[in-house]
């Protein structure tokens, strides 16, 4: 028989301690942490389940996990459609592709913070431009800081701005490498424009943008930063998204425990959606 | 060393539980490589890990749903959980 070799696991070794370090230890002191209590000192009190029941049925909880649900959903709503648009029309060859793929490129390239900070400026009623625009130019009463709808509306528009370009490049990537002779085909059969995106383009992109709408959704269903330094979870709590309350939860009032199970129970969340995905698209492709 | 970790026996054992759970699928693909692939009842192809994945993650939304409906004790979903495994095992 002859003898495997066996290196490439020494390859793979720096990933694996990356990971236990970065995730795999955080997350089993998570799950330590949901079943006790602490006050600090590194004193924890056995708590049982406790936590875990106390958040699946918290009210708070509930209207938290409701929010992000819609907030992912509609930004998913939109972004991947438009990204779709702006790829199909974006051009293939020529002068233009580099300076359409900087651009796309460019909301990404910024902090997330930034991006928060950014479109606070910009959208303030009074000082931003978008602000003072609405308000006195157009005419239409607009005040994210205030009114709920309004800041829903600013959370997403900003999301749609910083993140509709990665479903773009990736459904770009997935256009580009359609060979011509699938359109010339199309072309000598006479199908209209439809019929092309709908039997070449779109099944082309179907990998691509699996992973694009995977991202999406596990990047938006994890958001911090931008609604954050945007809003700031307000006005009241209309746009406290899942990982707003839960830092609230954790480091506002230091209940570690509390914070712990809703993380686990967040966790579960993400990964049941994530595969669930996952597997009904790549189902046939195993098949 | 590990005081920081908080660590508890239940959690423990549960962590214990799953690696060696790891270990002996490391074992069986040693022994019957290959992963025992085959198509389930959900018309899924799966192979060892992805049925552990599987019972792992259904198991843990059985007690959760349970408990945010029923409350403790939790000796019905240990019970639905564990059926719910060997199902997985033997048929998806």
């Amino acid at each position: 028989m002859k003898k495997q070799n066996q290196k490439a696991w020494f390859f793979v070794l720096p990933v694996l301690l990356l990971v236990a370090f970065n995730a795999l230890i955080p997350m089993m002191t998570v799950v330590n942490y949901s079943v006790q209590e602490t006050f600090g000192n590194n004193l924890f009190f056995w708590q049982g389940l406790d936590w875990f029941e106390n958040i699946l049925r918290s009210e708070r909880f509930h209207a938290a996990l409701g929010r992000q649900f819609l907030f992912t959903g509609l930004i998913l709503l939109i972004e991947v459609p438009l990204g779709v648009i702006v790829a199909l029309s974006m051009p293939r060859k020529g002068f233009w592709v580099s300076i359409c793929l900087v651009t796309m490129a460019l909301p990404m390239l910024i902090p997330w913070n930034v991006v928060g900070a950014m479109w606070n400026i910009f959208t303030l009623p009074d000082i931003g431009l978008v602000g003072y625009f609405m308000n006195h130019v157009v005419g239409i009463d607009y005040n994210m800081t205030q009114d709920p709808f309004a800041a829903w509306v600013t959370v997403i528009v900003m999301d749609v701005w910083h993140w509709t370009s990665l479903v773009v490049l990736l459904s770009y990537a997935g256009l580009v490498s359609i060979p011509e002779a699938y359109y010339q085909a199309a072309k000598i059969d006479g199908a209209s424009n439809w019929a092309v995106f709908r039997h070449i383009q779109l099944p082309k992109m179907k990998s691509v943008l699996t992973i694009a709408i995977l991202l999406r959704f596990m990047d938006s269903f994890n958001i911090y930063t931008e609604p954050f330094v945007l809003t700031g979870g307000g006005p009241g709590n209309s746009t406290t998204l899942l990982s707003i309350d839960l830092v609230k939860i954790a480091l506002g009032q230091f209940d570690l425990g509390p914070a712990a199970a809703m993380s686990l129970i967040y966790f579960a969340i993400t990964l049941l959606v994530s595969w669930l995905f996952y597997t009904l698209m790549t189902k046939d492709n195993t098949n | 060393m590990l005081t920081w970790m908080a660590w508890t026996w239940p959690t423990a054992l549960v962590f214990i539980g799953i690696f060696s759970a790891m270990a002996v699928l490391i074992i069986l693909e040693i022994k019957f490589p290959g992963g025992q692939e085959r198509r389930g009842v959900l018309g899924l192809t799966t192979t060892r890990g992805d049925r552990l994945f599987i019972s792992l993650l259904g198991s843990s939304y059985i007690f959760l749903l349970w408990l945010g409906l029923f409350g403790t004790p939790l000796w019905w979903p240990l019970a639905l959980s564990i059926f719910g495994s060997a199902f997985c095992f033997w048929k998806v």
